[in-house]
């Protein structure tokens, strides 16, 4: 118990991990029960080409779907940082973990981020 | 049912043994009889050289935690016929140093807990006079599951960043701290922010759960820590965007 230093981003990549833990888990088993089971096997009728990219289209749908993304993305940084670091115990490696997960969700984001404004 | 069964206890007897062994002992297989039983009927009847904690037998205390069968357990909430036919392996708990077959040392917890100063603090006292501090129902259940803590450190046992974080203020530690925060008595939650928020206090967790899972009292201390992360956070949040005078 030494020492007392304040950790800054932590409090603030909680959140986000907390957030891309919520919204994954509300919206995910949906997009994966429409797109993955429904349509495919017929249960619902699928809307059609044109109908779903006029809602893409839509700056809401668009501005969703990246918070999904980039939330999902970084969910997964902050719980993989900790998988390597406690899991497999790599925890000396940490500012190479810590780039490579919170650095490959802001790429992924910005991926996500360019596909959504440009897709149509 | 048999009458018998077997436990097999880890004794360390370090003026004997630098390692741990193991002892099996043949104890009767009752009904009612507890873990803590078999133990005491080896201490009173087969073998007398057996160290272990307990008080209470009633599960109040938190005295008796060990590991039965690999879990941390209460041993005397924990019953020899859930375990038949056995064997059952009795190991002090784990992530505490050991003084001697079943007893551990508790040092680490008792030196954290006075520092999330787990009592009711207030800014000014009122005089005895002044009467009681009242509460509602409604109040008393914000914080009354945590405040069934009975400092049993089978929470500590089951946490793995503890086992790997030392310095890990700890689930049990957190979860009193929580439960003055929200009492609507007290009045000190900033005094225990610091330590609250420090690397080794909430963020060092990574909601595991298994402290939720082992506490025999159904205090849930991984939700008491998600708890106060939401409060830190929003706190953090706060200092920065906020100037000093309006957080």
């Amino acid at each position: 118990m030494t020492t007392r230093r304040r950790p800054a981003a932590e409090p603030l990549l909680w959140l986000l991990f907390s957030a891309g833990g919520m919204i994954a888990a509300l919206l995910v088993p949906i997009l994966l029960f429409l797109f993955g089971v429904a349509f495919p096997l017929d249960l619902l009728t699928p809307p059609d080409h044109a109908h779903l990219l006029a809602v893409l289209r839509n700056p809401i749908t668009r501005l969703v779907l990246f918070g999904l993304c980039a939330l999902a993305l970084f969910h997964w940084a902050h719980r993989f940082r900790y998988t390597l670091y406690d899991g497999l115990q790599l925890k000396r490696f940490s500012v190479v973990i810590i780039l490579f997960c919170y650095g490959g969700a802001v790429v992924g984001s910005i991926i996500s981020a360019y596909l959504l404004l440009t897709v149509g | 049912m048999a009458d018998e069964i077997t436990l097999e206890v880890v004794r360390y007897r370090p003026e004997l043994r630098i390692e741990p062994v193991v002892q099996s002992y043949q104890v009767p297989l009752r009904e009612h009889w507890a873990i803590l039983d078999g133990l005491t009927y080896i201490k009173d009847h087969l073998d007398g050289t057996l160290s272990f904690r307990w008080s209470c037998r009633m599960g109040i205390c938190g005295s008796c935690g060990m590991t039965v069968n690999g879990d941390p357990q209460l041993t005397c909430a924990t019953f020899l016929t859930d375990y038949a036919p056995g064997p059952v392996r009795v190991e002090p708990l784990r992530n505490f140093p050991v003084i001697r077959d079943l007893v551990v040392d508790i040092g680490d917890f008792m030196d954290k807990l006075p520092t999330v100063k787990p009592w009711v603090i207030r800014d000014v006292d009122s005089p005895v006079e002044e009467g009681e501090y009242l509460q509602t129902p409604e109040e008393l259940d914000e914080y009354k599951q945590f405040s069934m803590c009975i400092n049993c450190m089978l929470c500590y046992s089951a946490c793995p960043v503890y086992a790997l974080e030392p310095h890990f203020l700890g689930p049990a530690a957190i979860a009193l701290a929580q439960r003055y925060n929200l009492d609507s008595r007290d009045e000190g939650a900033s005094e225990r922010e610091d330590i609250l928020s420090s690397p080794e206090g909430i963020w060092a967790c990574t909601f595991v759960g298994e402290c939720s899972a082992a506490c025999p009292k159904d205090v849930d201390p991984a939700a008491a820590i998600q708890r106060y992360k939401l409060t830190a956070a929003t706190q953090a949040i706060k200092n920065f965007l906020l100037p000093r005078g309006a957080r």
